[in-house]
């Protein structure tokens, strides 16, 4: 085993890559939590983000325009989970399986003819003379787009969150539906829009899979991404940014597993091949022993306005 | 204006009648899918519902694969509807179906090639205890640490399809399958062989313990203060804890029980209708399983009838498959939406609409 | 005193009908500028819709509004604080994970920047004397303290018109006393303030003006100061009703005793119990009172089981049973019936059957080895809905489908009928209706009678005083000490609710 081929520049890079389409969909995940909806869909929204973007792309040749369809491909299908829970009332968990059942076969029939393609590749950002810089350039700065868009939307949110009078809506429909109806603002439509929001940028995390990081499209290429999106944001506490330290961990064991198996290490393949799923079960736990403080109040729970 | 006003008490004839509404209204949108996709929406519904059962030339074939394919989800959905009753959420049946076929052949191999006939109940025994001991690692970290079941069992999913990638390689890789992965056939070797006890009907012995499942769950939840209690934990938490209900063993028992019948599905299926543990074992009944439970309203009862039904898009998604060239991943979807529609529809039980928000000035 | 000023909000006819009801049904009333009116009834009158038309959260189906001459029909909250017109709630309007201000700037159209708020939040609660800090968390604060943020949330608009939804069940007659001096010193300004309660004295103490409203309908018009209190109650229940009927009760062994009972608290919101002590003899009613959020659902959790006590704290005649579960401590006498009937006490989805099998399925052997007897547990449910009078047409319907007062009957006498030795309810008439609560007071009280102990947590004073023999007062988790009830007076009573202990002993505080 040969762990010295291990480039400190590259694996700084590849952790990267493979950190954001988690990071975009756990971001997606947290504003719409913290509005008080548990949408557990977003493996589905997600695979039907990396196909729709995949299909767009291949058939357009730009993948700016297949991030863009996956980007409304997810809110499109989380607008199915938003009309269910808001207005039919339904229960969030059964929903939110019954969207990634629905996801995994949706992109499995739409992808078909797309499989064994090629997709064109996503340019990288020229930032010119940054990414010259010695190690941190090839590390930090020659990425395309998306990896700092999805930074970006994390910064977003995190202002959004913070700072800004929206926000403290959000925050305040998601720790009670109740007091901010009787306040008279408009719940279901604030939870709409997380939703969306959320569905967007899981169809994005999953175009960047299938553009990107693979890049190429096969079924149930999203192998769980999107729970442990979810996890990230049970990790986090519900902040934005814990996400980003979340996900870049999870990017870190994924790439450090891959590179081990690819060094031929002395460790089970199975054990490195389930490490990912293992260690996020194993952060479930520590947060979860430590007592999960944060959770939006009314994270889950149904609103009738009877009223 | 639509206004949805909550009903002083729940809708019976709504509760029986979503499912029939939501198969009926799948019918529609699948048939409105398959047009897109170029087949004849009638042709395609039949296809799928009706020849399986009835075409002279298929049905001979495909009849007894409806008890084949129900066997399995009706056990995994029994299990998994008894913890949603108690709002415990085991999405990793899937899982436990793995393991419980591994362990179980694991433990039947390990006496390759004797033929006594204590190997198959052994076996049966193994994967039961396979599939309970993968449920209750969800289970046990909930109770002890609080930590998210659903996320959890999930994820467990993914372990056990590497540890199946890992035993079907490795472990219990046939030592004279010529290099090949895969274990030994388990349906051709006499000890532990799950055959079609009556010709022509598909059942075996995981259709039997389905169906002895079905009465036995429908007896605890609707006799027995422990499904009292179940019920009790999942519609009014602190109402349970007020009765008395004890959540940590609820959750385990529930988990438990789930995995053990899980695990016990896919011994049958691999000593069965699979034959060996391969890498590509693992089919999705455990995901499947999960709209049957919705679809049979939890209950019993009508989980043997969900399962049936479900096991019939399968059975005829392949027909349709063969006879329209419709791609396989449509029944997938088929299915999705078939929940979707039944959540739907569900609101009707608690709630009626109102249109028009005056009645009188 | 419509001389005072001139009319603010003028209400011509104002009906709104939900199916089966008409939940306001022609409605008039005037408010004038400066004029603290009264508006009365039972639960299920129509004051929460007559006022939530008037906020704008519900939209009349007949009749108009006028609001300073000018036609008034908010069709949002949003368009009711435009007008000036400001809402203190009863339940439901705090965000608990949220700090002071940001609650604040939520019920505020345009929020000035954080600081600017801040310095407002500190000029309004100076002048108004409701000391407030911005920063704190609205979770950790009391009951009072959170009525405080209502209040300045409502006055930082600077309304003409105050809605005030029983402001003072949440305070203590010393609190409720500063909460009327701010009142009256808003009103000397000209703010109009329509104050909901079905307190009366308070009512005569405060109010310029009073509408009573009875199924929907105005049925009298009482001057406050000059209407005995009797006359108003009287016209709210639509006729004289009986006072409970005290019998004579002996009092016997010790049944229920707390031993320095400590629990911390269940959650981030909750309250710690610390060394509460009590000893509690057959036939004795022993009434409990304090401020919402002090430690009465904590101990109601500790007395029934649904959390276990520390050895040595719990004692039902004489045996310790604080280790024991909610159903072993019922089995061996010791009920129960907590405030939330929906969910805590009763499952609202299931039969009264199912709800009859919840607590008496050992007492009542209902489900003999395990095996449930459903006949057994229906013949129970059709005894109890027999024996306490509930309204329900069979044990069949759902819990939900019961009116407040019919489930707290049903909750009540399914604890009653399991004979116990001990029972311990909180806010046992809470939004319920008069006949009902009069019907549960004296089911408690003949209870006692037959030789039971009783513990009675509740938030309304007055019951206290009726039913109990002694008397003691949460605060922050701690009991008082006990005394009977014919030592005390109401400002006596006030001091207990506040934490003022007579047996001045240092607490070495946590």
């Amino acid at each position: 085993m040969d762990l010295g081929a291990i480039q400190p520049a590259v694996f700084t890079a590849a952790i990267i890559v493979s950190a954001t389409p988690i990071l975009l969909a756990a971001i997606g995940e947290l504003v719409a939590e913290r509005s008080g909806v548990l949408n557990l869909g977003v493996e589905g929204m997600m695979i039907t983000g990396a196909v729709m973007g995949f299909a767009v792309a291949v058939t357009s040749g730009n993948p700016a325009l297949g991030f863009l369809a996956a980007a409304a491909a997810g809110a499109g299908l989380s607008l199915a989970f938003g009309v269910l829970t808001q207005f039919f009332l339904a229960n969030h968990v059964a929903t939110g399986l019954a969207l990634t059942l629905a996801g995994l076969g949706l992109s499995a029939l739409i992808g078909k003819p797309f499989e064994g393609m090629k997709a064109p590749p996503t340019p990288r950002l020229d930032l010119g003379p940054l990414s010259e810089i010695p190690y941190l350039g090839r590390a930090l700065f020659a990425h395309d787009p998306i990896v700092y868009l999805s930074l970006a939307i994390v910064a977003a949110v995190w202002v959004f969150l913070r700072l800004t009078r929206g926000g403290l809506v959000l925050r305040a429909v998601g720790e009670s539906a109740e007091a901010a109806h009787a306040l008279g603002y408009k719940v279901v439509r604030v939870r709409l829009l997380a939703i969306l929001f959320g569905g967007a940028c899981a169809g994005l995390g999953g175009a960047y899979l299938s553009l990107v990081r693979v890049p190429q499209w096969t079924e149930g290429m999203t192998a769980g991404a999107g729970w442990i999106a979810l996890a990230i944001v049970v990790f986090a506490s519900w902040r934005a940014g814990r996400i980003l330290i979340g996900a870049y961990l999870f990017g870190g064991v994924s790439v450090l597993q891959l590179n081990l198996q690819a060094a031929g290490a002395d460790v089970p393949v199975a054990l490195l091949s389930a490490s990912p799923y293992l260690v996020t079960i194993l952060v479930l736990v520590l947060i979860s022993a430590r007592g999960t403080h944060g959770a939006p109040a009314a994270l889950g729970r149904i609103f009738h306005a009877s009223n | 204006m639509i206004a949805l006003e909550k009903r002083p008490q729940p809708s019976r004839g709504w509760t029986a009648g979503a499912p029939v509404i939501a198969v009926a209204l799948t019918m529609l949108a699948g048939g409105a899918l398959f047009a897109a996709l170029g087949a004849d929406p009638l042709e395609a519904i039949r296809v799928i519902f009706w020849d399986p059962l009835f075409h002279p030339q298929f049905a001979a074939y495909s009849r007894p694969q409806l008890l084949v394919k129900a066997g399995p989800l009706i056990l995994i959905a029994i299990g998994l509807a008894i913890g949603f009753r108690a709002g415990v959420w085991n999405i990793g049946a899937e899982g436990q179906y793995i393991i419980g076929a591994i362990c179980g052949a694991g433990a039947a191999l390990a006496f390759y090639p004797s033929a006594s006939p204590l190997i198959f109940p052994l076996a049966v025994l193994a994967g039961a205890a396979g599939g309970f001991a993968w449920g209750m690692i969800p289970a046990l970290l909930r109770v002890r640490f609080g930590t998210n079941e659903i996320l959890v069992s999930l994820m467990l999913v993914y372990v056990a399809e590497a540890v199946l990638a890992s035993a079907s390689s490795g472990l219990l890789k046939n030592p004279e399958g010529m290099g090949f992965p895969g274990s030994r056939n388990l349906a051709q070797w006499e000890a532990t062989a799950n055959p079609e006890l009556v010709a022509g009907t598909g059942m075996h012995w995981g259709v039997v313990a389905a169906f002895a499942a079905v009465i036995a769950a429908q007896v605890l939840m609707a006799r027995h203060i422990l499904g009292f209690q179940i019920q009790l934990m999942g519609a009014a938490p602190r109402a349970a804890r007020f009765s008395g209900v004890n959540a940590a063993r609820i959750t385990l028992v529930s988990l438990g029980l789930a995995g053990a019948l899980a695990g016990m599905a896919g011994l049958f299926e691999v000593t069965g209708p699979a034959g060996q543990i391969t890498i590509d074992f693992g089919s999705g009944y455990g995901f499947t399983a999960i709209i049957v439970a919705f679809l049979g309203r939890l209950n019993p009862i009508g989980i043997l009838a969900a399962g049936l039904l479900m096991a019939l898009t399968y059975i005829g998604g392949e027909l349709a498959q063969l006879m329209l060239g419709l791609p396989a991943a449509a029944i997938q979807l088929f299915q999705g939406m078939l929940l979707f529609f039944l959540l739907a529809a569900d609101v009707f039980a608690n709630y009626r609409i109102r249109i028009g928000r005056r009645e009188v000035g | 005193m419509t001389r005072a000023g001139q009319s603010v909000l003028s209400l011509e006819g104002l009906t709104k009908i939900y199916p089966g009801v008409r939940a306001c049904d022609d409605v008039s009333l005037e408010i004038a500028a400066g004029e603290v009116h009264a508006l009365l009834g039972e639960n299920g009158a129509g004051k929460t819709t007559l006022v939530k038309m008037i906020y704008g959260l519900v939209q009349p189906d007949a009749g108009r509004m006028t609001l300073r001459g000018a036609p008034y029909a908010p069709p949002e909250p949003r368009a009711a604080r435009a007008a000036g017109v400001a809402m203190v709630f009863q339940h439901f309007s705090l965000f608990d994970a949220l700090a002071v201000a940001e609650n604040i700037a939520l019920g505020m159209e345009t929020s000035p920047p954080p600081r600017a708020l801040a310095q407002r939040i500190a000029e309004v609660s100076q002048l108004y004397g409701l000391p407030l800090d911005p920063a704190r968390t609205v979770g950790t604060l009391s009951a009072g303290e959170r009525q405080r943020v209502e209040i300045v949330r409502c006055l930082l608009q600077e309304p003409r018109l105050l809605i005030m939804d029983e402001p003072t069940s949440v305070l203590t007659p010393q609190e409720t006393e500063i909460l009327f001096e701010t009142l009256r010193k808003l009103a000397a300004e000209g703010t109009s303030i329509l104050y909901i309660s079905h307190k009366l004295e308070e009512i005569r103490a405060l109010c310029d003006r009073a509408t009573i409203l009875r199924r929907g309908r105005v049925v009298a018009r009482p001057d406050p100061r000059q209407s005995t209190a009797r006359e108003m109650a009287e016209a709210m229940v639509g006729g004289a009703f009986d006072a409970t009927a005290r019998a004579r009760r002996d009092t016997g062994e010790v049944a229920l005793e707390a031993r320095g009972l400590s629990l911390p608290a269940p959650g981030d919101f909750g309250t710690a119990l610390r060394d509460v002590s009590f000893a509690l003899r057959q036939g004795e009613v022993l009434g409990i009172g304090g401020v919402a959020g002090n430690g009465q659902e904590e101990l109601l959790a500790a007395l029934s089981g649904e959390r276990r006590a520390p050895r040595g704290a719990v004692f039902l005649q004489g045996r310790d049973v604080g280790a024991l579960g909610p159903a072993q401590r019922r089995a061996l006498g010791l009920a129960s019936a907590p405030e939330e009937r929906l969910g805590h006490a009763a499952v609202p989805e299931m039969s009264l059957t199912r709800n009859a099998l919840l607590t008496a399925a050992a007492t009542r052997g209902l489900a003999p080895r395990g095996m449930i007897d459903w006949g057994a547990a229906r013949r129970f449910a059709e005894e109890v809905i027999a024996r306490f009078d509930v309204r329900t047409p069979g044990p069949e319907v759902a819990a939900r489908a019961l009116s407040g007062g019919n489930l707290q009957k049903f909750v009540i006498g399914r604890e009653l009928l399991q004979t116990p030795v001990a029972l311990v309810v909180n806010q046992p008439t809470w939004g319920v209706d008069a006949a009902a609560a009069a019907t549960i007071r004296q089911a408690l009280m003949d209870m006692a009678a037959r030789g039971a102990a009783v513990i009675v947590i509740s938030q309304d004073l007055d019951e206290l005083m009726e039913i109990s023999d002694r008397f003691g007062a949460l605060n922050a988790g701690r009991l008082s000490a006990v005394h009977p009830v014919g030592e005390l007076d109401r400002e006596r009573i006030g001091l207990m609710m506040g934490g003022a202990h007579d047996m001045e002993v240092a607490h070495v505080a946590q």
